[in-house]
């Protein structure tokens, strides 16, 4: 059994292209949180929003270990996840206006993402109800003999539910391709790790199924990214589940009701030094792989991408009110 | 009179409850240290008041939440615990149905649980269906519990305290949107008998049994169709199970005419029981087939337009009522 602490990033050879693409795909999601935030207050999006920043290495670097053709199941954190798998920030930001040119046609909101295309199987506002689901498509993958691996994002929270515990004993007993991520923030609404886990040590639930488990960096993209890679690599190799505890943090509220009074504010500002987006932003200056014009120029693209996401979702249409009932059952025929 | 929304009213029966009877503790996510620091909300500064010996936090483990009330009624607590929305009771259901429902019976009447399982429900804030999802009738199914939805704040505190003290286990549904619609509560302790139906409104032309949220939505229709000469008696149910079938059949027996309201989806709802009831045992002073105004069958949708046709209206009462009078 291995249960590794974080590992060094190492400070190997990083290719420029990829580099850049990694701080651009964080960079991305940063704004497009930015703007949900904005637009929630300015009432375009209603209902519960959760924001991910500060823990967007997490998402960046799980999913570049990722083939399109693998499984993807998330949380309701889970734009940027969506964003980054190929969602386009138009749809999501449609889908959360409600409009039907969303990615779920409006009828789940900023909770309910959902794209076939990228095989993003969700956003789900239950905690911990994406754990056995991707149970269950590994499992398909596994009997109809394809390479893929299901990977399933869920918080520390998550970890007190009964789902996660069946799930990795599951996953486990039959060597089902799954890459369990924790995204460790600390809190699970108002409430800190240290009241919701007598083993705080997450990584060691994974132990105790017999799967592979590393805790790793999660303000750092390229740990994050290395440990991924190396634990979908075992995973497709057909070793069975692994885990990966993201130990990261959230930087704003854990929705857009929330005072706040469970932590205080110079712990947040102590995280914030680690923000993934600034250290990587100086790593990558410091490496002379970065400079001024390329950041300027990612935050121009970004902030284009954005507007024209904001403008196509204030395009959208509603859904007319006939079409209510459609899609509660399918459409087709018995195959 | 003091002005409270339903969650303040929720609060301030707690507040007493634990003052008068040192067995009552409350137990949930977030109901000691919660994201939100609003008074309007249902446990609000209990935990300062009673400390985390009384109030706990727990881990987001609803199947444990449930349980741990089982285990604490049947040895002498008086636990009353929150399931934060009602689609997570189906992670709670097990201990629920399974076990508060039925280890009285199972046991031959050797064991009591006197718990309450206290939910948030009701579409209207644009959450999507895994936090909006009304399932009272899931649970009014299961011999062994009682079912309270309160449309007041006053009727809130009165039925929660009754619910505390009562020897069974008691759900007790809320609607979130009420939490934010004050209403006169009266300032001094007092209880109200669970399955007990209230008539919110006399009438003689037809009556309408609603509960929880919709009542205001009854009342509304009531004014309108008063300004067109047709009366309406408004039923509030207070408690599904015990059913007050007495207050039902007296009214409807008065009008001839039933409609029954409700936000919950259409097939398998509550409005099918009352209508069952009145047709076993008034048929014969019935005038009209009966109507249901229900919220239709589909998850509730996130998007705001269609999640406001889904929440029957005023309107959609009003022309349900119009054809049958
Ligand atoms: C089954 C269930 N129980 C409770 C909730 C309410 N709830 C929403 S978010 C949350 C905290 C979850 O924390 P965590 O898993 O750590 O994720 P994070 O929000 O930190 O990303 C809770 C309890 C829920 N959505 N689903
Ligand atoms: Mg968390």
């Amino acid at each position: 059994m291995k249960t590794k602490s974080t590992r060094k990033t190492k400070a190997a050879a990083l290719d420029r292209d990829h580099a850049l693409y990694l701080l651009r795909s964080m960079i991305r999601i940063r704004r497009l949180e930015d703007k949900c935030a904005e637009l929630y207050s300015a009432m375009k999006i209603r209902g519960f929003l959760h924001l991910y920043d500060g823990e967007e290495a997490v998402a960046v670097g799980v999913l570049e270990a990722l083939t399109r053709d693998d499984a993807v199941v998330a949380t309701y954190r889970e734009h940027g996840h969506a964003l980054i798998r190929g969602v386009s920030a138009g749809c999501i930001l449609a889908e959360m206006y409600g409009k039907q040119e969303g990615c779920s046609r409006g009828r789940g909101g900023s909770m309910h993402l959902f794209d076939d295309k990228t095989h993003f199987y969700g956003g789900n506002a239950i905690v911990g109800g994406g754990l056995p689901i991707a149970v269950g498509l590994a499992l398909a993958d596994k009997m109809q003999n394809r390479p893929n691996v299901t990977c399933c994002f869920f918080g520390d929270g998550a970890v007190a539910e009964g789902e996660f515990h069946e799930s990795l004993n599951l996953a486990s007993l039959w060597k089902l391709p799954v890459l369990f991520v924790c995204e460790n923030n600390l809190y699970a609404m108002g409430t800190a790790l240290k009241y919701t886990q007598a083993v705080m040590d997450l990584a060691r639930k994974a132990a105790s199924y017999d799967i592979p488990s590393h805790a790793v960096d999660g303000m750092d993209v390229l740990a994050v990214e290395a440990a991924a890679k190396q634990a979908v690599e075992a995973v497709r190799a057909g070793e069975g589940p692994h885990f990966l505890e993201c130990r990261t943090y959230r930087f704003r509220a854990h929705s857009m009701f929330d005072a706040e009074l469970y932590r205080t504010k110079a712990e947040v500002e102590e995280w914030k030094k680690r923000c993934p987006i600034e250290t990587f932003t100086q790593t990558l200056k410091s490496r002379g792989l970065l400079s001024e014009a390329d950041l300027e120029k990612i935050e121009r693209d970004v902030e284009g991408e954005i507007r024209e996401a904001v403008a196509f979702a204030e395009a959208c249409t509603w859904e007319p009110v006939e079409d209510l009932t459609r899609f509660v059952y399918s459409e087709r025929r018995m195959s | 009179m003091q002005q409270l929304g339903m969650g303040q009213a929720v609060n301030q029966a707690l507040r007493e409850e634990m003052q008068r009877d040192s067995r009552v503790f409350i137990a949930g996510e977030g109901v000691g240290v919660s994201i939100h620091d609003s008074p309007m909300l249902p446990t609000a500064g209990l935990l300062g008041e009673f400390g985390p010996g009384r109030v706990k936090d727990t881990p987001v483990s609803e199947a444990a939440i449930a349980g741990l009330a089982v285990g604490a009624a049947a040895a002498g607590l008086r636990p009353v615990v929150e399931i934060m929305f009602n689609p997570f009771f189906t992670l709670a259901s097990d201990m629920i149905v399974n076990h508060a429902a039925k280890l009285r019976y199972l046991s031959g009447g050797k064991s009591t649980f006197p718990l309450v399982i206290r939910m948030k429900s009701g579409a209207g804030f644009g959450a999507g269906c895994q936090h909006s999802h009304n399932l009272e009738a899931w649970v009014a199914h299961c011999p062994g519990l009682k079912v309270i939805m309160p449309s007041t704040p006053a009727d809130a505190k009165g039925l929660l305290k009754a619910a505390i003290r009562d020897e069974d286990p008691v759900i007790f549904i809320e609607d979130m949107m009420l939490y934010f619609a004050p209403g006169p509560v009266p300032e001094e302790p007092y209880l109200i008998p669970i399955g007990k139906a209230e008539v919110k409104r006399e009438g003689s032309d037809v009556t309408v049994v609603t509960w929880s949220k919709m009542l205001g939505v009854a009342m509304q229709a009531a004014a309108q169709l008063a300004e067109e000469g047709i009366d309406v008696e408004v039923v509030d149910l207070r408690t599904l199970v015990p059913l007050d079938k007495e207050t039902i059949l007296q009214s409807t027996r008065k009008t001839g005419r039933l409609v029954v309201l409700h936000e919950a989806s259409r097939t398998g709802g509550f409005a099918g029981e009352i209508c069952a009831v009145v047709m076993e045992e008034a048929f014969g002073s019935m005038k009209a087939p009966f109507r249901r105004v229900t919220g239709p069958d589909i998850p509730v949708p996130a998007s705001p337009p269609l999640e406001r046709f889904y929440i029957p209206d005023a309107t959609k009462l009003v022309a349900a009522v119009k054809e049958i009078v």
